[in-house]
């Protein structure tokens, strides 16, 4: 997953040059941010905690649930790290920015709230080891990043999650270097999407116990759009036979979309697809929040004989937040039926 | 046809052109008046409008220490990490300006000059030097070296806004002053004292909404606006009455003509709407240089009185635009539908002969004194029982208007009274002319009786007020001399200077803090024998400082006790779980807040990060040049010192510059009504002709019929002005007694100035002989042959 976090990141810091300077201020030079480079090497725990030198980064939490009737249920759970200048300071001084969104969608209603915070005092921050992720009364927590309890709470929903990771990490693009467009803008991306979650949700309607799978993003950057791209079209699917796939189409104003993708093996061994491999056109489209959003897609990946129709479960999952965007569960159908997560930006 | 009748309702005018200018200039100054008051207090709300915008003032709830200590940052994020949708504020003073900081990604959305999603540049807010927001006059004043200046006009006057780190940073504030708590908050909060022990949650429109506070002045003056008004329509009434009393003739001439009833109407309606359109117009205008005028003293005295910001520049607003129109559209509709309607309902072919428009006559004369009987038994029935601000506005409204109601009465009972009296046919034909003239002045006297009366209730209020501050201010200042430190360390020195000098030092420690449940000021004192040498109560038990000094018992001011109905012996909270009962209940003339005094050992123990930063100075000798010393061996500068002759002048500044406003008010009203006689006398000097004409053929010269009605003037002038003063003490009366008590909080003792009065009454009187001036030389110079016409043309 993508230039999503950073969507909403950047806008909220930049949103007059927005229209200038590709979609919500995207494109912009790294001032004396570090820039991500080819052949990373990570250094767990500690790269599961902030990078205060890149100007964005995220754990991006999404899940795929069952209640106990056979309802299913979407979850989000993200936390953005955004700098206005590299490095960190003690107190009000801090230049780090952090934000979070958590939702939970039905198939009748989604639920969204917000959080936003300042570095430096203690109200939000990631600390590696053991692994604390947290903004407000919102936090990702546990001994180990495959070991964490999850909690969020809005004005009208609330949940608390057990999630075990059931697998390994996994390295998107070239061993975690992700590329954004022809022109080489990039990131650092990894995921752990082999997260096996129960747990209950508070609703309106009462609490519901639910299990079901999720999908973390780890993903950090300093400049990762084209200044010619204008918004994305991103992918997490979870296929019944256990395999994965990661997969994005990003927007240009000028020629072909960009599109990426990572196909997710049982056993967590991965293959990267370039530009071009990875397709997705949309099928039909609603009017959600007064634009029009594609909420029925054929995504195809022809190495691997995919050729599945992506719904969502919910048209109606619009995430009403500082930037808005489209972000829900959605069903697979087709050669590989499955669930999974849709996030669509960019739509005027 | 229509442009046939309207030229000959113009020929009217061409030829009265008088009436023309007093209709227009009396609906002109009652819609300055009232416009002129409505724009100042427009541009106050503006002012307070602006800063609840920028502090979140009375729209959202607050989280405050209950003991007025600063809440640390500590508490400030165990409150988010708990859920807590709060967002802290840090407030301070810097060069008297107000230095606001927030944290705009936690503010609640429209709350400061940068919020999310609205296009600033939050990061130069944020990060860096930072950037000040405020008008161009409030960033000079702060001068602060460092963050980016941005001028921001429609930031509260007096406050700069900043981030609450470059705010913490100026002020040297290490904690929060308060947290504003969102609208949304999160399901299952647990509750505040759970996680913040020791803060309170205070709902939006709380007590210190600075709003509320200034509403008793801002009614107050609009009820002075109302007023003027009033004295503008009696104008407006009688030069409508009489226009259309004189219309009467051609009224018939032209309905014989064949002209429809209807459409007459319509267009003579129509005309006035025109004419009052063009004075409304006028009226605003001039409205708004009597707002300009004002408007500096007005924010003067919310600055003084309340620690309101207000704008000192006047802005053009359309909502006092369009008060102004509406206002003169509906007086002249007031004044002129009684008219209007006599016109419709007149037979055609009744003469048409003006009926010198004695409209009182004697039936319509007991109905309006039954009415202002009524009228005065509702005034006292309010006085007796009414409660609130509101109820003594319409206790006020009532008494004077019953008054007004009641004067033409009042008036031909006394010269009835000299009528008896006189002896000779010339006495006796002057007395009975002079009731006969009552009706015709009526209105014009009535709008001198209210002016005057209104003069002598408020120089009554005011000049008790006076006299009883000036007791107050040298009962409070009894230090010599007063001292301002500018930091703990130079407050040091002030301690050891006087320790070195053997003098005695009274700091003043003070904490805002909840009492009794309201926002508050608590005040630790010294054990020194000043307090009880010059403080004086309105009850106390025996030897209030005693108990106070021993730290079994607290003194409180007037205000406090009367907004939470607290006597004597009735306990109040002063620290966290210490109560002390009430041992003096203070008068206390300089501030509308609550106030209590507590020993400073206690204040010390439970308040240690106040530390007293001003000082009062006992000093036996010559106080000039302990206080030239005292400068010399310290770092202070000679301006952080004051002595007591000084800060006693600046307090009765203050206090005059309050009542600035309302004394041009009285002026202002005064002159409308001396405005209205000479209108009156004027407009009744053509028809008086015919009455006058015999009195001249019997002998009487003309040089000695104008000075009759020089003296009529006078006398009538006179006998209004002797029912006014009773009339203003009783307003006197009701001011201080009870509308003072409702806005401001506390009773002051009512003082005569018959000196005073007598002044006003010889104004008054001189305003009437001057407007009787012109009118009785132009009676003195009548040509014979005018006189003699008044026989030839009979009609």
């Amino acid at each position: 997953m993508n230039a999503r976090g950073a969507l909403a990141a950047l806008s909220i810091l930049l949103a007059p040059a927005a229209a200038a300077q590709g979609f919500a201020g995207l494109g912009l030079d790294a001032e004396g941010f570090a820039m991500p480079a080819p052949d990373p090497e990570f250094d767990f725990p500690a790269d599961h905690g902030p990078h205060p030198d890149f100007r964005i980064e995220w754990w991006y939490l999404t899940a795929n649930l069952t209640g106990p009737d056979g309802t299913p249920y979407g979850l989000q759970w993200t936390l953005f790290r955004s700098a206005l200048a590299p490095g960190e300071a003690a107190g009000w001084d801090s230049p780090q920015v952090w934000f979070a969104h958590a939702a939970v969608t039905t198939p009748e209603a989604h639920f969204v709230a917000e959080r936003v915070a300042r570095g430096g005092i203690g109200q939000a921050g990631v600390v590696a080891d053991p692994f604390d992720a947290w903004i407000d009364d919102w936090r990702l927590y546990g001994p180990s990043i495959d070991d964490l309890t999850m909690v969020a709470t809005g004005p009208d929903f609330a949940y608390e999650m057990r999630l075990t990771a059931k697998g390994p990490l996994v390295f998107h693009g070239a061993g975690g270097y992700s590329v954004k467009s022809a022109e080489g803008q990039a990131s650092y991306y990894y995921s752990q999407p082999f997260y096996a979650i129960e747990g209950v949700l508070r609703l309106p309607s009462g609490q519901v116990p639910v299990t079901g799978t999720g999908w973390l993003d780890r993903e950090w950057s300093s400049q990762p759009l084209s200044d010619r791209q204008t918004g994305w079209d991103w992918f997490s699917l979870s296929f019944e036979d256990g395999d994965k796939l990661m997969g994005f189409r990003l927007r240009q104003t000028d020629g072909p979309d960009y599109t990426s993708a990572t196909w997710i093996e049982a056993d967590g061994a991965t293959t990267a697809y370039p530009d071009g491999a990875f397709r997705a056109e949309p099928l039909g489209v609603a009017k959600v929040a007064g634009r029009e959003i594609p909420v029925r897609w054929r995504v195809t990946l022809a190495d691997r004989g995919l050729e599945a129709e992506v719904t969502a479960l919910n048209e109606a999952a619009w995430m009403d937040v500082g930037i808005p965007y489209w972000e829900g569960p959605v069903t697979v159908t087709g050669s590989h039926p499955g669930v999974g997560y849709l996030e669509m930006t960019g739509y005027e | 046809m229509t442009g046939a009748i309207l030229a000959a309702l113009w020929g009217q005018w061409r030829r009265a052109p008088l009436q023309l200018f007093t209709l227009v200039a009396g609906l002109a100054l009652a819609t300055a008046l009232w416009s002129g008051v409505q724009a100042i207090n427009a541009e106050a709300r503006a002012s307070y409008d602006a800063a609840a915008a920028t502090l979140g003032e009375g729209r959202f709830a607050q989280v405050v220490s209950a003991d007025g200590l600063p809440i640390p940052v500590e508490t400030y994020v165990a409150l988010r990490r708990a859920g807590w949708q709060v967002s802290p504020v840090v407030e301070g003073r810097i060069n008297g300006v107000r230095i606001v900081g927030l944290d705009p990604l936690t503010a609640p959305g429209g709350l400061g000059p940068v919020s999310l999603g609205e296009g600033a540049d939050l990061g130069a807010f944020l990060s860096g030097p930072g950037q000040l927001f405020g008008t161009a006059e409030a960033l000079a004043a702060l001068d602060a070296p460092g963050p980016e200046p941005v001028v921001a006009p429609d930031v509260a006057p007096g406050t700069v806004v900043t981030d609450i780190g470059v705010a913490q940073r100026l002020l040297g504030a290490q904690g929060l002053s308060r947290l504003i708590v969102a609208e949304e908050q999160p399901m299952g909060l647990p509750p505040l004292e759970e996680v913040a022990p020791g803060l309170v949650l205070r709902a939006g429109q709380g007590g210190t909404d600075i709003g509320r506070l200034t509403d008793s002045f801002h009614l107050n003056l609009t009820a002075f606006g109302l007023l003027a008004f009033a004295v503008g329509l009696f104008i407006v009434n009688g030069a409508i009455g009489l226009v259309f009393e004189q219309r009467r003739g051609l009224v018939r001439t032209l309905r014989a003509l064949g002209v429809p009833l209807r459409r007459l109407v319509v267009l003579m309606a129509a005309e006035l709407a025109a004419l009052a359109l063009l004075a409304g117009v006028l009226g605003i205008v001039l409205g708004y240089f009597v707002a300009a005028a004002l408007l500096p003293d007005v924010a003067a005295t919310l600055r003084g009185l309340y620690g309101a910001q207000v704008s000192g520049d006047l802005s053009l607003r359309p909502g006092w635009w369009a008060s102004g129109l509406v206002i003169a559209l509906a007086g002249t509709a007031m004044a002129g539908f009684g008219a209007l309607w006599r016109i419709a309902r007149m037979p055609l072919l009744s003469a048409g002969a003006s009926r010198a428009w004695a409209v009182s006559s004697g039936r319509t004369r007991r109905v309006a004194t039954l009415a202002g009987v009524g009228l005065l038994a509702i005034a006292a029935g309010i006085a007796g029982f009414g409660q609130g601000l509101i109820a003594g506005f319409a206790c006020l409204g009532a008494l004077l208007t019953g008054a007004a109601l009641m004067l033409p009465a009042g008036l031909d009972a006394s010269l009835r009274l000299a009528q008896r009296r006189a002896r000779g046919v010339r006495a006796e034909w002057f007395w009975a002319d002079t009731r006969a003239q009552v009706p015709g002045l009526g209105l014009a006297l009535m709008a001198l009786l209210l002016a005057m009366a209104a003069n002598v209730g408020v120089s009554t209020m005011v000049s008790s007020f006076r006299t009883t501050f000036v007791e107050f201010l040298d009962q409070r200042l009894a230090s010599e001399l007063y001292v301002d430190a500018e930091s703990p360390a130079q407050a040091a020195e002030v301690v050891a200077f006087a320790e070195a000098e053997g003098l005695r030092l009274l700091p003043i420690l003070s904490v805002e803090r909840e009492l009794a449940g309201l926002p508050g000021e608590l005040f630790g004192a010294r054990d020194d024998p000043t307090y009880a040498e010059n403080w004086r109560f309105l009850s106390a038990s025996e030897d209030p400082w005693g108990q106070v000094h021993a730290g079994e018992g607290v003194v409180i001011n007037e205000q406090l006790a009367r907004r939470q109905g607290l006597s004597l012996g009735d306990r109040i909270a002063v620290a966290p779980g210490v109560t002390l009962p009430v041992v003096g209940i203070y008068g206390d003339y300089g501030n509308p807040v609550g106030q209590a005094v507590i020993t400073e050992r206690l204040f010390r123990a439970h308040y240690p990060q106040v530390a007293p930063t001003r000082f009062g100075l006992r000093i036996p000798g010559d106080v000039e040049a302990m206080r030239q010393r005292l400068v010399a061996e310290t770092s202070l500068s000679m301006g952080a010192t004051i002595n007591q002759d000084g800060i006693k002048a600046f307090s009765l500044g203050v206090f005059d510059r309050t009542f600035t406003v309302t004394g041009a008010l009285n002026v202002l009203t005064l002159a409308v009504a001396g405005f209205a006689i000479l209108m009156s006398l004027l407009t009744l000097a053509a028809l008086r002709l015919p009455q006058l004409a015999p009195v001249w053929a019997l002998g009487l010269t003309r040089a000695e019929l104008g000075r009759l009605e020089l003296v009529r003037a006078v006398v009538l002038a006179a006998l209004t002005t002797a029912l006014a003063v009773p009339l203003g003490l009783v307003l006197a009366w009701v001011l201080l007694a009870f509308v003072n008590v409702e806005a401001f909080g506390w009773r002051l003792p009512m003082f005569l100035f018959p000196a005073d009065y007598a002044r006003l009454g010889l104004f008054a009187v001189v305003a009437a002989a001057l407007a009787a001036a012109w009118p009785a030389w132009r009676l003195a110079r009548t040509p014979p042959r005018a006189l003699l016409g008044v026989f030839a043309n009979e009609r």
